[in-house]
């Protein structure tokens, strides 16, 4: 196990190093930089600013010393648009944000679709199960930028329940919630369905069933743990889905999470901050990854490192 | 598709009339009623985009001048005044715009699966054909490419050159051929050891064409199920890129870029403005998605 781990942190190191890689040569390789604005500086001004930055180094370099920067100091270097913030502070400052109503999100959608799921197959073919199939095939069309606009539209503008945007207290957090789970929630609940029917047949539940457990146990102690593991398989993209869901919640709901500081960049053309939130999505999205395979291998005994 | 061969083979070894697995698979498919509402839906969402536009009054450029500044009152959907959906923001017609927002997302949709799917067929068919330490290697190649947040990625890809409409189609396509290149791989790994290839190797046929004749014929079930089931996330990515107003730029328009417009008015009153292009957008996913596990249902030999 702790050499699994080992093995798979070794993967997760150049893995950082291409993206950081591929997002600086994008950066360098394309027409115009951050300061080129309408208004033209003098050349001297922008010979200056680029040595300033270290723009005027070679590309092997300077990727040099971004590395070494995030390496030694955990420093993604200063914003180039605004000359008083580091790449730090910004993403301090939005990505607590982001942890939170993505974390509730996440629980959300795990715990709604995993309980849809397991109910619909337990009373397969009941009304229970239709409605359960109906919604989360709904919800499956419902990503959450057209859940964004319908619920402001529903909650704030015609029943007038919640706030529409802002971001001061949990009662700004039950929308970009809802925005963002619905359609993993729906996911997760086909896909816990299906593997749970395929697990109920199976003969262990027949054994439980045969030796007098009460349904309750066979079902929540037998049948669950073996029909988690597709679900589980899921949860990697899902959580890349998620957070990459929170630039929409971000820009809909004025939460001002880092979604909203990296289409700020992207529409400024703020290279350092653009890169630092696209290397700390990676981050997570490995470190995520790894979880979801230590996870993975502890419920299911038949994998083998 | 070749164990589906071989299941058909042998069940109907015994009556004198065979069947192929494709007249098989198509009349599964026939019977499936999602499948075939999926179908349905799909049909007539195409024919609204390709006739749409003969039944419209309006262009989808006019500006309709009684309708402007008064567009919250006056800009409804209304057969009298030749909007059927209404009017947007600047008194151009909706119907128009979302014939045309249909054409665009469904274009970026289906160019960016095959795309995808084509790039993905090619790289998972010749690193499961050469197989050892270059199948590895190209294999390793795709994991790490899986874990960089590709959304980030487009965006990024977008900004640096230019919010054109062909780095949009080539860069959602470029992005989603690692899954596929896996699925591909995988049944690749299988063939190879068939005997035709095998007869094909040893009369001395090089290994791109056998790759080309011999596996990718082969595969054309697993990768049409693919396809449908890839553009429907190819419509959601652009939709989402345009949402947030790196995509298609105007006076060009999709789903997405008129679910942003009608989110962002709703405020004044104009439902319609949000309610028609997300009608047609909600289709689409949903023609697909029936689509693609119909065709999955019928082809997927797993299932029979």
């Amino acid at each position: 196990m702790f050499s699994y781990i080992l093995k798979r942190l070794a993967i997760a190191v150049p893995t950082l190093l291409v993206l950081i890689v591929i997002s600086f040569v994008l950066m360098h390789s394309a027409p115009g930089g951050p300061f080129t604005a309408e208004r033209k500086l003098p050349p001297e001004v922008l010979a200056n600013l680029n040595a300033k930055y270290g723009l005027d180094d070679p590309l092997w370099k300077q990727i040099g010393t971004y590395v070494w920067g995030i390496v030694s100091d955990f420093d993604f270097g200063p914003s180039f648009i605004y000359k008083d913030r580091t790449v730090n502070e910004i993403i301090a400052q939005g990505f607590p944000i982001t942890l939170t109503y993505g974390l509730l999100s996440f629980v959300v959608a795990v715990v709604v679709g995993v309980s849809l799921g397991v109910a619909a197959a337990v009373r397969h073919n009941t009304l229970l199960d239709y409605i359960a199939v109906g919604v989360s095939i709904g919800a499956q069309v419902l990503p959450n930028f057209v859940m964004a606009p319908v619920l402001v539209l529903v909650f704030t503008l015609w029943l007038g329940w919640l706030p529409g945007g802002g971001w001061q207290g949990p009662e700004y957090w039950i929308m970009p919630v809802i925005a963002l789970s619905t359609s993993f929630m729906a996911s997760i609940a086909r896909i816990t369905r299906s593997s749970m029917l395929e697990v109920l047949t199976s003969n262990h539940i027949r054994t439980a069933r045969a030796k007098g457990l009460p349904e309750r146990r066979v079902i929540l102690r037998h049948a669950l743990k073996p029909a988690l593991l597709p679900v589980i398989s899921y949860l990697g993209p899902a959580f890349v889905a998620m957070i990459t869901g929170s630039v929409v919640v971000d820009i809909y709901f004025s939460t001002g999470g880092i979604g909203k500081a990296f289409v700020d960049s992207a529409l400024n053309r703020d290279y350092a901050v653009m890169m630092g939130v696209t290397i700390l999505v990676g981050a997570l999205t490995i470190f995520f990854n790894l979880v979801v395979d230590i996870l993975y291998g502890w419920i299911d005994p038949k994998i083998r490192y | 598709m070749v164990s589906t061969t071989e299941n058909t083979v042998a069940a109907q070894a015994l009556p004198a009339k065979g069947r192929s697995p494709w007249a098989d698979a198509r009349r599964r498919f026939f019977r499936n009623k999602a499948a075939m509402m999926g179908l349905v839906i799909l049909i007539g969402v195409a024919l609204f985009a390709i006739f749409g536009n003969y039944a419209a009054q309006w262009s989808n450029e006019e500006l309709d001048y009684n309708v402007m500044g008064q567009v919250a009152e006056l800009g409804g959907p209304s057969l009298a005044n030749g909007h059927y959906f209404g009017t947007d923001d600047l008194g151009r017609d909706l119907f128009a715009r979302t014939v045309q927002g249909t054409q665009i997302s469904l274009a970026v949709g289906v160019v960016g699966a095959l795309i995808a799917c084509i790039v993905g067929t090619l790289y998972g068919a010749t690193a499961g054909y050469v197989g050892g330490r270059i199948d590895g290697l190209m294999m390793r190649l795709v994991d790490i490419l899986m874990a960089v947040p590709y959304m980030f990625v487009l965006i990024l890809l977008l900004v640096m050159y230019g919010r054109s409409i062909t780095i949009l189609f080539v860069g959602i396509g470029l992005i989603s051929w690692m899954e596929m290149s896996r699925i591909v791989r995988g049944q690749t790994l299988s063939l190879k050891g068939r005997e035709y290839v095998e007869a094909a190797r040893a009369t001395g046929v090089s290994a791109p064409v056998i790759i080309l004749r011999h596996i990718v014929p082969n595969l054309l079930g697993v990768i049409a199920v693919y396809i449908t089931l890839l553009v429907p996330l190819m419509v959601l990515t652009e939709s989402f890129i345009s949402f947030l107003g790196l995509g298609v730029q105007e006076p060009m328009t999709s789903l997405g870029a008129l679910i942003s417009e009608g989110a962002g008015t709703i405020a004044y009153g104009t439902t319609w403005q949000l309610g028609f292009p997300l009608l047609f957008f909600c289709l689409t996913l949903f023609g697909f998605f029936f689509v693609g596990d119909g065709l999955r249902d019928a082809l997927d030999p797993k299932d029979r």
